[in-house]
């Protein structure tokens, strides 16, 4: 088991030294962005050109829903969201610390990424991840 | 090429059938379509078979083991929720394509009940619930909120597309419900993801479908033409690079795009169609197709759904069968169930929610995924 949080998902960066951060794949031919590793684009086929990028820590509501209904042991209501990052790189998380009701959600509101504790969640041999969330911006 | 024609076609009311096999439930349908055209399984030179639960259980030849085994090759579709459509259309290509001249497709599901869908691998940790939802009501959700941004649509509009499809189903005997859902009924109801409540939510159900597709040679042979359905157009698409894809499946891009050949197969336009089955799986996934099969510009899907357009006696009827949400959405029989519905219309047999003087209408279906697959028919004489 490990001492430290292991990232949730393959795109969330740990360093020995620093603070968490998103890492993307920037395509060198038509400079798209993607999450999580690949060799070849999927926009313009071309082979071998990604490289590693830092996502920035920034971006607009794109789209949500309010899951009021989950699978069982999954607490609700929450804020599913679709978020564009300020480079454009699309990213679905929860947001949190907002009521999750449509009245106080607006299409565009500014949010920030946030690190913390995946929900208590632990695997199979009891090790403890860090997630990502957004919340408003303030 | 020759041109292909649908000449049995037939659906089994969807319901719940947990004492039965999925061959069992499909064979019910291949047989109802034999019959529709007086033809036997000794005349099908080919099986096209679509399941999604038992992708990997041979369907299709277990189907043959109730209903006689000739031989025939047989071909086991998955396609997600456009199984159905897909191995209709490897049929007509292959009849199309003169390798056959009177084959067999076959739609067939077995659901339980329950949420599909769901984020997260197998390792880790699951992610439901932790980076948003995986679940199918609020991947639809995000993408009928994301048509609300656009173009100002409301939890009304999209909640009337439910009121309206249940009111459909009330004349359709073989879908899973008739039941009149009013307005206030569907906006109160349980919210399972918002805009999406459970009257918004198509039903889980097990069903089958099923079309025997022949040449045009053939089927004046066979004396067949009288209730023909010409197959004008069959496309298949996937989903075209979109910038949100990797969180946020594109039901759009693949619709437009099938749309757009489509029509130009047919050699016609979206004005000529009479009536339309689309993929209402959520009442926020039917307003978004107005546009994408342009019926309408993007901007006008609500007031379509308002002034009622869409609905039976409308400029432009869309799923007079009740729908996924009404009827059911037995994933793997729903493509062939909407052609079904298309032809039932086309032959003037559709009873009291008869769309009159139907002559072309158009059939879609989206796999999550993402595929689209429509089909243009036209009635032959």
């Amino acid at each position: 088991m490990s001492n430290q949080p292991l990232p949730a998902v393959p795109y969330l960066k740990i360093p020995g030294d620093g603070s968490p951060y998103l890492e993307g794949q920037k395509c060198g031919s038509c400079g798209s962005t993607f999450l999580g590793e690949r060799s070849v684009c999927s926009k313009c086929g071309a082979r071998d050109q990604m490289s590693a990028v830092t996502l920035p820590n920034s971006g607009k509501l794109y789209s949500y829903s309010i899951v009021y209904r989950s699978f069982p042991g999954i607490e609700v209501p929450y804020i599913s969201a679709i978020v564009d990052l300020d480079d454009g790189t699309a990213i679905k998380g929860n947001l949190i610390n907002v009521e999750p009701d449509p009245a106080n959600i607006a299409f565009d509101m500014p949010v920030e990424v946030v690190f913390a504790d995946a929900l208590g969640r632990k695997d199979a041999d009891g090790n403890s991840y860090l997630s990502y969330f957004f919340q408003p911006k303030t | 090429m020759t041109d292909a024609y649908i000449v049995g076609v037939d659906m089994i009311k969807f319901g719940r059938f947990p004492e039965k096999t999925v061959p069992q439930i499909g064979a019910q349908a291949a047989l109802m379509a034999l019959d529709d055209c007086g033809l036997s399984i000794q005349h099908m030179q080919a099986l096209y078979c679509g399941n999604l639960g038992q992708a990997s259980g041979m369907v299709g030849q277990r189907l043959l083991q109730e209903i006689g085994q000739t031989g025939i090759p047989v071909v086991n579709v998955a396609n997600a929720c456009a199984t159905g459509a897909t191995a209709f259309r490897e049929a007509w290509a292959s009849v199309k394509a003169g390798l056959y001249d009177v084959v067999l497709a076959v739609g067939v599901e077995q659901m339980g009940k329950g949420l599909l869908g769901g984020a997260g691998g197998k390792t880790g940790i699951p992610k439901e619930g932790l980076m948003g939802s995986g679940t199918m009501p609020a991947v639809f959700a995000e993408a009928g909120m994301e048509h609300a941004r656009h173009y100002g649509t409301t939890f009304e509009q999209f909640a009337k597309v439910s009121v309206k499809n249940h009111h459909h189903s009330t004349l359709n005997p073989k879908a899973m419900y008739q039941i009149e859902t009013p307005l206030e009924e569907v906006m109160n109801a349980e919210m399972i993801s918002y805009p999406n409540t459970k009257l918004m939510c198509s039903v889980n159900v097990d069903g089958s479908a099923a079309a025997v597709i022949c040449s045009e040679k053939k089927a004046r042979e066979l004396g067949l033409m009288d209730r023909a359905i010409k197959v004008r157009a069959s496309v298949l698409a996937s989903d075209p690079w979109q910038e949100r894809d990797l969180v946020m499946p594109d039901v759009n891009s693949c619709t437009q795009k099938a749309a757009k050949e489509a029509y130009e197969m047919a050699g016609l336009g979206p004005d000529d169609i009479d009536l339309i089955e689309l993929h209402d799986c959520f009442a926020t996934a039917e307003i978004l197709h107005y546009g994408n099969l342009g019926i309408c510009k993007q901007e006008d899907a609500g007031r379509m759904i308002d002034e009622g357009e869409v609905a039976l006696g409308g400029r432009i009827p869309v799923n007079v069968s009740g729908g996924l949400l009404s009827k059911g959405h037995p994933l793997g029989a729903t493509g062939i169930a909407n052609i079904y519905e298309v032809s039932t219309h086309l032959r003037n047999e559709a009873g009291a929610r008869q769309v009159e003087g139907a002559k072309i209408g158009l059939t879609h279906v989206i796999g999550l995924g993402s595929a689209c697959a429509i089909h243009v028919l036209e009635r032959a004489s």
